[in-house]
């Protein structure tokens, strides 16, 4: 009898424990609203207004590690090139310490790379036609 | 025979135990691409006048 009991007990118990996953895989988000997260998304909106034209003359393309990069200098009026190189340097350390902050707030660091490679792949997907993205190879593609 | 049911018990609770640790250990993959998407959007500003929530299956909260 107290055998019994105790192994119904058991059998529920497990059932519950076998039912856990499966809610905790249907509520798997990530974390994206920190403050930390909605600080850099501000920062590289507003930077944004004055990439997208250096997006479509080509001047800048996204590069296969998530970031973007200055791939034709000429395309870009010699007074305005500075000014270019500086947006590019301030948007990729804003993109680094996003997918950075974004693996942190997940508390899992190591998800860095992986998250980088995502966005990588979705910032290329989003993409304009006509913009520039690396491929595999790092070689320029236009879309 | 009532011994080894208690042990098989005990080897799923072992398993399954494992097996939450191990959902939580691998990259989610769809849940990262999922929140890129979002943040590129509104990086990106596509999607313009939409509010961000525009899935009639998602449920209200």
């Amino acid at each position: 009898m107290n055998i019994k009991q105790t192994l119904t007990g058991f059998y529920l118990f497990v059932a519950v424990l076998m039912v856990a996953p499966i809610t905790s895989l249907a509520a798997a988000d990530l974390e994206v609203n920190t403050p930390a997260i909605s600080t850099l998304k501000n920062s590289m909106q507003t930077r944004h207004g004055q990439l997208a034209g250096h997006y479509g003359s080509g001047a800048v393309g996204l590069t296969r590690d998530g970031l973007i990069a200055v791939r034709d200098a000429n395309a870009v009026p010699l007074a305005q090139r500075q000014g270019v190189n500086s947006l590019v340097s301030a948007e990729n350390s804003d993109r680094n310490a996003l997918y950075k902050e974004i693996a942190t707030a997940n508390g899992h660091p190591e998800w860095e790379a992986e998250v980088r490679s995502t966005f990588a792949q979705r910032w290329v997907q989003k993409a304009q036609g006509g913009w520039w993205y690396q491929d595999a190879s790092g070689g320029w593609k236009q879309k | 025979m009532r011994i080894s049911n208690i042990t098989w018990a005990g080897l799923l609770l072992a398993l399954t135990l494992q097996a939450c640790v191990t959902i939580n250990i691998y990259f989610p993959a769809a849940a990262a691409e999922k929140a890129a998407d979002k943040i590129i959007d509104e990086v990106w500003q596509l999607k313009e006048g939409q509010p961000a929530n525009t899935d009639p299956a998602a449920p209200a909260k």
